[in-house]
């Protein structure tokens, strides 16, 4: 009998695994096939199995942990997926924050993994230790510490759950030490259910219909796409919704590649340095459509003057979000894919010519005054523009546009050109200098075989320019171009603007770049004449790897037009005095 | 707090570590002040009841419980004005025994004030009275004014709403139907 009991436990035994392994076992049944990270002194045990898993689950070593949480957002941007950062205690996951914080902003799915000193060790201010869970709670959508190995499979099953479902946005793993030694008997059921959560609301056939009449009796529409299309895959009804009903469509700036560039009803961009067309017509539509988006004030400006003729509606996943900043007339609530879907199945076929036609006027004056001084000067120094489309057409219009914050990340937004959806990939609520480059990185893995343009600026690349190392490491093909004008532009473009021209602490001496990149093994080149750039963007392109193209642009180039923050979204600088 | 109304914020939220600083923590970023809090097990087993009551505007009021609403163990999120609420504080007066029993009032304060006594020691006398702030306050100052108080105390408001029924049960019924349409899926509780 004795016997029997000890050959049973013996059994028994053989099947657990430690919690490390639960963990990686875990990641690999939620689909997870990269992770970038760091380790550290709380980690070791998962670094240790990880050893192991390294044919299954690619490890990326980025230089800090910042890097790791901006190339999961990159990564999890272009491919749709979650994008997971694995880093250690104490400033492993303090140096997360940033990137956690502007995940939440931008509704990006990701897991960030830290690992936690012993839990009988919490509290006792241990080496390494932090609060990370209470550190994290306003920026996750879900924080959780785990503190015994039984906890592992369902709760890393129900972090990937709540990241990547309803409005996607960041969790916390906290992995205490003891977890992650500790042995459990694996058993993994995916969660797809949380009592307390519901992702998406249930649609409401009375909202669909209300907003349905109210578009059929407008006879100016104008419809404002946010990112919600693009994280609910909703691109095609979208332009079926745009189409059925002949509605022109502005975007906000994370919401651009839902609809191609030269897409008929699509208008371009919305906001401070949005076109001119459309923010002058949001405050001359009748009913104002907006789809996924959540009328940031980069978007509306001064709000008791935005829209106010118009009536409107609002498609959102997040019921937190309707009437958070504009009140509203029409709310559908519900995932845009079908919530769009079912709207247009009551829309009546219809044109809207004329209105739409006024929309030319504004697209010739920008034209001319803005545009075609910025991308076709033909003297002066380089325009930050003209480089950024120039690099754009040389790529079919096909490539990921990652920009960094600031002049480089306006000037890209407007000058890039889409084709295809989940194609920008920038820090759009947050604004976080020096996400850019670890943001390439990230979007490189997410889209192997597309080319990945980041355009940075001086000032933000030497905020992460470490990641040049794991760029090299990776024999990673990215093409970094940096618009070089060695100032803190769009600090300095405010600061001659609105406070009189008085340039505190935006005058920047920068390294040699190009010697930075050699000794990273990196192609570089600078560029600084216009009959020189078709021939460094060829280069630049062709080159077999990574690519830092250091485009010395005017010192003191601005980003026209401009909506004074605060200002009245019509009342638009052109810069053409 | 001018042109500011009291509300009474009404949480049910799943029993798990760390949720109050996630209530809270959208209270502060309006910078909300809590005037009262309580929590406790609620009717429903596993499941918490919140109680807080703060000075807003209503527009601010249906923002902050959206927000809260939306948090992933919240179950739901409401809030009502003092009309639509039954609701009660209670709270504790120490007293010197010496002092109380000189006032020769003792009767009087009990009858008027409804007074309940907890404790009576040689030094000192523990009462207790529930009611609204306005109630437990005037007893308050009547004591201080003749007696003095020596400690003195009062819990956060515990409210109930004045509609026939709390419609958590329904939910809840509803969110498991919702599981048991998804059959084959995990329920991820903590």
């Amino acid at each position: 009998m004795v016997k029997y009991q000890l050959s049973t436990k013996k059994a028994m035994d053989k099947q657990k695994i430690t919690g490390s392994e639960a963990l990686l076992k875990t990641l690999l049944a939620e689909g997870v096939d990269t992770i970038f990270g760091y380790p550290g002194g709380q980690v070791i045990p998962v670094y240790d199995c990880l050893y192991d898993y390294q044919d299954q689950l690619k490890h990326v070593l980025v230089r800090h942990e910042q890097g790791a949480t901006h190339a999961a957002q990159g990564y999890a941007r272009v491919s749709g997926k979650v994008g997971v950062a694995l880093v250690t205690s104490g400033p492993g996951a303090t140096n997360t924050i940033t990137g956690i914080a502007d995940a939440m902003m931008d509704s990006t799915p990701m897991v960030v993994i830290s690992g936690q000193v012993p839990s009988a060790m919490l509290g006792t201010d241990a080496f390494q230790e932090i609060d990370v869970i209470g550190i994290t709670q306003p920026i996750t959508k879900w924080a959780y510490q785990i503190r015994r190995p039984e906890d592992i499979a369902w709760a890393v099953s129900r972090a990937f759950h709540i990241a990547s479902s309803g409005r996607p946005g960041p969790v916390v793993i906290d992995f205490a030490k003891d977890a992650q030694v500790g042995l459990v008997e694996y058993v993994y059921e995916k969660v797809g259910y949380v009592r307390s959560y519901q992702p998406v609301p249930d649609m409401e056939p009375e909202q669909i219909a209300a907003a349905a009449e109210l578009i059929n009796q407008a006879k100016k529409p104008f419809a404002l796409v946010g990112q919600g299309v693009v994280l609910s895959g909703a691109e095609k009804e979208l332009m079926a919704f745009l189409e059925k009903a002949d509605i022109p469509a502005g975007s906000t700036v994370l919401g651009l590649s839902a609809m191609p560039s030269d897409y008929p009803l699509n208008k371009g961009m919305l906001g401070m340095h949005g076109n001119v067309g459309p923010n002058m017509k949001t405050n001359e539509c009748d009913v104002l459509i907006a789809i996924g988006m959540r009328f940031d004030d980069r978007v509306t400006g001064n709000l008791q003057t935005y829209a106010k003729q118009a009536k409107i509606i609002h498609f959102d996943i997040d019921i937190s979000e309707i009437g958070k900043n504009v009140s509203v007339d029409v709310p559908v609530v519900g995932g845009a894919k079908e919530t769009l879907a079912a709207v247009t199945e009551l829309l009546q076929p219809a044109s809207h010519t004329e209105w739409i036609a006024g929309f030319e006027p504004h697209e010739k004056e920008e034209y001319e005054k803005v545009i075609s001084r910025e991308v076709y000067p033909e003297k002066g120094f380089l325009k930050m523009g003209e480089v950024i489309r120039k690099i754009s057409e040389a790529a079919e219009n096909r490539a990921v546009l990652v920009t960094d914050v600031g002049q480089n990340q306006m000037m890209g937004v407007r000058y890039f050109k889409y084709t295809q959806t989940r194609s920008v990939v920038t820090s759009g609520g947050l604004g976080t200098m020096g996400y850019g480059l670890p943001a390439a990185i990230g979007a490189k893995f997410g889209a192997p075989d597309r080319t990945v343009c980041l355009f940075t600026g001086d000032g933000g690349m030497q905020m992460t320019i470490q990641e040049l190392g794991t760029i090299m490491q990776e024999k990673l093909n990215v093409k970094i171009i940096i618009l070089n004008n060695n100032f803190l532009g769009m600090v300095r473009q405010w600061q001659e603007l609105f406070f009189q021209e008085r340039y505190s602490f935006t005058v920047m001496a920068n390294p040699d770049f190009v010697s930075i990149a050699k000794a990273y093994g990196l192609g570089s080149r600078v560029v600084e004449n216009r009959e020189d750039l078709d021939e460094a963007i060829t280069e630049m392109l062709q080159y077999d790897g990574a690519y830092v193209l250091v485009a010395n642009v005017e010192d003191r180039g601005m980003v026209y037009p401009m909506v004074p923050a605060g200002g009245t979204i019509t009342n638009i600088i052109m810069g053409d005095k | 707090m001018t042109g500011k109304t009291l509300y009474t914020v009404i949480i049910f939220s799943e029993n798990t570590v760390g949720l109050l600083n996630q209530i809270t923590i959208i209270f502060t970023r309006r910078q909300l002040n809590i005037e009262t809090l309580s929590v406790s097990p609620s009717a429903i087993k596993g499941i918490h009841k919140f109680t807080i009551t703060t000075f807003a505007d209503q527009d601010t009021m249906d923002k902050v419980v959206k927000q809260i609403d939306k948090r992933v163990n919240i179950l739901k999120a409401y809030y009502n004005t003092d009309e639509d609420l039954v609701y009660q504080e209670i709270a504790l007066y120490k007293v010197s025994t010496e002092q109380f029993m000189q006032t020769g009032k003792v009767e009087e304060l009990i009858r008027t004030y409804n007074v309940r006594i907890l404790d009576i020691n040689e030094s000192c006398v523990v009462l207790e009275k529930s009611g609204h702030y306005e109630e437990t306050q005037a007893l308050f100052k009547e004591l201080s004014r003749t007696i003095g108080v020596l400690q003195f105390i009062r819990s956060g408001r515990v409210a109930i709403t004045k509609s026939k029924v709390e419609r958590l049960s329904d939910m809840l019924s509803t969110m498991e139907k919702k599981l048991q349409d998804k059959q084959g899926i995990t329920n991820g509780e903590e």
